[in-house]
């Protein structure tokens, strides 16, 4: 953390706020490796890699075939290269496309059965996959009602899933929790329906590669008017060197459900870069509403620069019902290189979409990430909150898009995003498209702390404070919703961000 | 990035057959220079992500798509003021109609002339602003224009310049296919206000090059003209020195397709940019604000405010940025884009960037978009207002902004005028 140490910290930039960072981006807590016996596909990609893939997790010939297309579909595809991201290029034949615990070969029938060696994995990093009432580390947990915090994991190990918690309790209210691969060969009905209808095959470069080789991830049914029954988890955990990690991940929330879903993810700290692209769709019908909160600590890379993981994620909900609503909450930490943009297709009228974001890029990150709001139905409402935070040489960049079609009557949108510099050799960088198609929608982007809610300021200045307190009370009270926004679950790392105040801001 | 092989083989093809004018020895060496620019880039094409929003065919095609002219029966524009008048018919210097070239502290050419000489002044900016401004985005129709160029005005102010320059832009023939290139250079402590109006051509293609030395201050007027169908794409260059001042304003009514970029680089301390500019669309109308502005220097300021009113299925677009170069520090960077949608068929398409590499700035955009407000709409006609009178009031409040940034009051008034004028005849 040299670099905030030694950096000349602008006038009015909250000491909290830099002590803060300086903590987040810290040592990394997640460096270490678990050593364990590893069985390998070959390296590199071909078709006979997708067949042997599509092999392992016993796959239905039709997945294959899905894997098949999206193959030959990346052979076709180029890498983007509009963001504004620099990094050396991805050799995608020198990876390893799967690799699983040795002792994963015979799936184990329950938790008892797992390698204890993963188990200890997992323990290490705070996330038991014990059927524990509470997640170890949670400050006050322990007082809150047993049956609120329950929490079921799916903890996946590179490329398999070592184990899903709770699914019996969650059978019992009907919902499925399992990881994707079984959910292909038990319900390759929801699966075919809903796989790739989200993010199609071909949406981009790393989507369409993902498709093709995606490895494990979860799958989550919520069915009609059922709302689940505790938070829903996923582990990301990338341990083997030079390996890709492909999750998929499909949530499905049926008429007047209800679920929140979390993600976490860490990886070992080395010396060359690692890739991750995953894919995330959600749909969501009828008056439902997911929340999908992630706290993203992949390995950032060390001070030089060196080694990291390489995040590439295309995230999507489609709001398909009316008056349905999504919630995105991110806390990205880590990565060397980020490049994420979780969306909303706001299809049903009246849905809703949120997006709550708080990057943090220190030493050689950097961030492209931001979101999309695609108005469809009437009536639609979509917020977006956006907080960048560089330091270091670290590039920062928010990018998002607000689209308002021409049958998107009545609809709204406000966006806020701030970014905050600590020190003069990181950049912050905003690069918005707003596209508005009829006239009864409003569209507000802003970019500046001194805009705060007129209201809001004057309330505050009538019961005395000047203005400049005013402005810090509000919006570090925003930092604060954005944060209380994530789950009990994520309160750990969150509680660190909550000192980051953005006064001193810049657009 | 490396441009695909179809974008070259389609500009090569574009330019095939078209030679480059004969002028002295300086011109040639800039019109080379230019036309290998444009073979390097390649003219922009519909899936450029400079171009998402509008699309460059018929500014890039061979001939220019026909353009009926109009006669709009209005007194011209700054004719009570006391100018020096460069009249230009259908992108050509028209003596005739044109006064004396010469002024108090001033030195004003014809490019033509200019560009016949061996050695010129003109050298050191012609082109040359053009190119810096190539980086980090390509503007290929702004080196076309350097290649191609035949006719412009050259000025040199020396001095405080009492007389305002304006340029007058005359539309004569159905298919005329206009490209006039300037040059501006303020010296020192210079003052020069300089007016541009009428639509010029069926297609113009303009570019305007100026250099703003310490402490001097260039003012830029423009309005450009009622005709219907013609189409445009405008160049500004801008280079500030220390305790320079540029500022810009610009009326748009009417206009089949516009693509206005302004492209300002503020390389000396404390110095201050303003961008601005109104436009009112209805029907067939796609109007294009394209900004760039660099700080590389301490405590500059800029402004950006854009302000759009669209009905009847015009469509307003907006790509403006604030770049600020390491070490800029204490920069005071703003910029505003908003539309007023006056019914369902019209569109505004924004892209408001920033771009931010220095930490004690003060950087803010906004872009907001909507329809006009009902409440005040209510209020207004509550005290008797009639309705379409309420409408006009409550647009001109809102275009204010962007017609404050004109300094000069007279300047201002004129343009008021000319909004309100166009306000009344398409109630």
């Amino acid at each position: 953390m040299a670099a905030i140490d030694q950096t000349q910290v602008k006038e009015g930039v909250d000491q909290e706020t830099v002590d803060a960072v300086r903590e987040v981006g810290g040592k990394y807590k997640y460096g270490w490796e678990t050593e364990i016996e590893m069985e390998y596909a070959p390296k590199g990609l071909t078709e006979d890699i997708v067949r042997l893939i599509s092999d392992k997790n016993d796959e239905p010939e039709w997945m294959t075939e899905w894997r098949l297309e999206a193959y030959k579909r990346w052979l076709t595809k180029e890498e983007p290269e509009w963001a504004m991201l620099d990094y050396p290029e991805v050799d995608f034949q020198d990876q390893y496309y799967y690799a699983r615990p040795k002792s994963m070969e015979e799936k184990p029938k329950s938790l008892d059965e797992v390698d204890p060696k993963l188990l200890a994995t997992y323990e290490k990093l705070g996330i038991p996959l014990k059927e524990q009432m509470i997640l170890a580390g949670v400050e006050g947990a322990e007082n809150a009602p047993a049956e609120g915090r329950k929490v079921a994991v799916d903890a996946v190990f590179d490329s398999v899933s070592v184990g899903t918690t709770f699914q019996k309790e969650l059978k019992e209210a009907g919902v499925i929790f399992c990881s994707i691969s079984e959910a292909i060969r038990e319900h390759p009905e929801l699966v075919k329906k809903y796989l790739g209808s989200v993010v199609p095959v071909s949406d981009n470069f790393y989507a369409t590669l993902n498709s093709a080789v995606f490895s494990d991830g979860s799958f989550v049914y919520v069915p009609p008017g059922v709302r689940c029954p505790m938070e829903l988890s996923t582990y990301f955990r990338i341990n083997a060197e030079n390996t890709g990690q492909f999750e998929r991940t499909l949530i499905i929330a049926d008429k007047g459900s209800y679920v929140s879903y979390l993600e976490g993810c860490t990886a070992p700290q080395r010396d060359t870069s690692q890739l991750h692209a995953a894919v995330v769709e959600i749909i969501i019908e009828e008056d439902a509403e997911v929340k999908y909160s992630t706290v993203q600590n992949w390995y950032p890379g060390d001070e030089d620069g060196k080694g990291g993981i390489y995040n590439f994620v295309t995230k999507r909900a489609d709001c398909r019902g009316d008056r349905s609503k999504v919630m995105w909450t991110q806390v990205e930490t880590g990565s060397a290189v980020t490049w994420k943009y979780p969306s909303c297709i706001l299809r049903g009228d009246d849905s809703q979409g949120e997006f709550y974001s708080i990057a943090i890029t220190n030493h050689h990150q950097q961030a492209d990430t931001g979101t999309k709001m695609i108005h469809l139905g009437k009536n639609t409402k979509s917020r977006i909150v956006s907080k960048g935070i560089s330091a270091g040489v670290a590039q920062n960049t928010y990018r998002g898009q607000v689209s308002m079609h021409p049958k998107a009557k009545n609809s709204r949108n406000y966006t806020q995003c701030d970014s905050l510099l600590i020190g003069d050799k990181c950049g912050a960088h905003t690069v918005p498209y707003i596209e508005v198609k009829n006239n009864s929608s409003r569209v507000e982007h802003e970019a500046t702390t001194s805009k705060v809610d007129d209201e809001q300021m004057f309330y505050c200045r009538q019961r005395g404070m000047d203005e400049e307190e005013a402005v810090a009370l509000i919006v570090n009270g925003f930092a604060k919703e954005v944060l209380q926004a994530l789950p009990m679950e994520f309160a750990m790392e969150a509680q660190q961000l909550v000192a980051i105040s953005l006064e001193g801001s810049v657009g | 990035m490396a441009v695909p092989a179809q974008k070259l083989e389609a500009t090569a093809a574009r330019l095939d057959g078209m030679s480059l004018p004969v002028g002295g020895k300086w011109a040639t060496e800039a019109r080379e220079a230019a036309l290998a620019r444009v073979r390097e880039m390649g003219l922009p094409a519909r899936r450029d992500e400079y171009w998402k929003y509008t699309r460059p065919d018929t500014l890039t095609q061979a001939d220019a798509p026909a353009a009926a002219t109009f006669e709009t029966g209005e007194a011209p524009l700054f004719d009570s003021f006391d100018r020096l008048k460069v009249v230009f018919v259908d992108g050509v210097f028209d003596p005739e109609q044109s006064d004396d070239l010469s002024g108090e502290n001033l030195t004003i050419e014809r490019f033509a002339d200019v560009a016949a000489k061996d050695i010129h002044w003109a050298k050191e900016l012609y082109g040359v602003l053009e190119t810096n401004g190539q980086n980090p985005v390509e503007r290929p129709l702004a080196a076309l224009n350097t290649a191609f160029a035949t006719d412009g005005i050259v000025i040199h102010a020396t001095g405080k310049v009492s007389r305002p320059v304006n340029l007058i832009y005359r539309h004569k023939s159905e298919t005329s296919d206009a490209i006039l290139h300037h040059v501006i250079k303020l010296d020192e402590g210079a003052e020069l206000t300089v007016m541009e109006n009428g639509p010029a051509a069926a297609r113009f293609n303009k570019s305007m090059e100026v250099d703003v030395a310490d402490t001097a201050a260039f003012h830029h007027v423009r309005a450009q003209g009622r005709d219907h169908e013609r189409r445009a794409v405008t160049h500004i260059f801008g280079r500030l020195g220390t305790e320079s001042t540029f500022k810009s304003f610009t009326l748009t009514v009417n206009g089949r397709l516009t693509r206005n970029e302004a492209v300002l680089e503020l390389t000396g301390d404390d110095a201050v940019a303003h961008v601005a500019g109104a436009c009112l669309g209805d029907g067939d109308f796609h109007h294009d604000d394209t900004v760039f502005v660099t700080h590389d220097a301490v405590n500059c300021e800029s402004r950006q405010v854009f302000k759009k009113v669209l009905r009847n299925g015009a469509t307003g677009v907006f790509q403006g940025k604030i770049l600020v170069q390491p070490g800029a520090q204490k920069t005071d960077g703003y910029q505003i884009s908003q539309s007023l949608l006056l019914d369902e068929d019209s569109q505004f398409l924004a892209k408001p960037e920033l771009e931010i590499y220095a930490d004690d700035v003060a950087c803010s955009h906004g872009s907001t978009s909507g329809a006009i407000d009902e409440d005040a709409l209510f209020y207004l006609r509550a005290r008797g207002v009639p309705k379409n009178i309420a409408t006009d009031l409550l647009v001109l409040s809102f275009v204010a902004e962007a017609v404050d940034e004109i300094e000069d009051e007279a300047l201002r008034e004129e343009i008021i005028t000319r909004l309100e004028g166009w306000l009344e005849r398409h109630r």
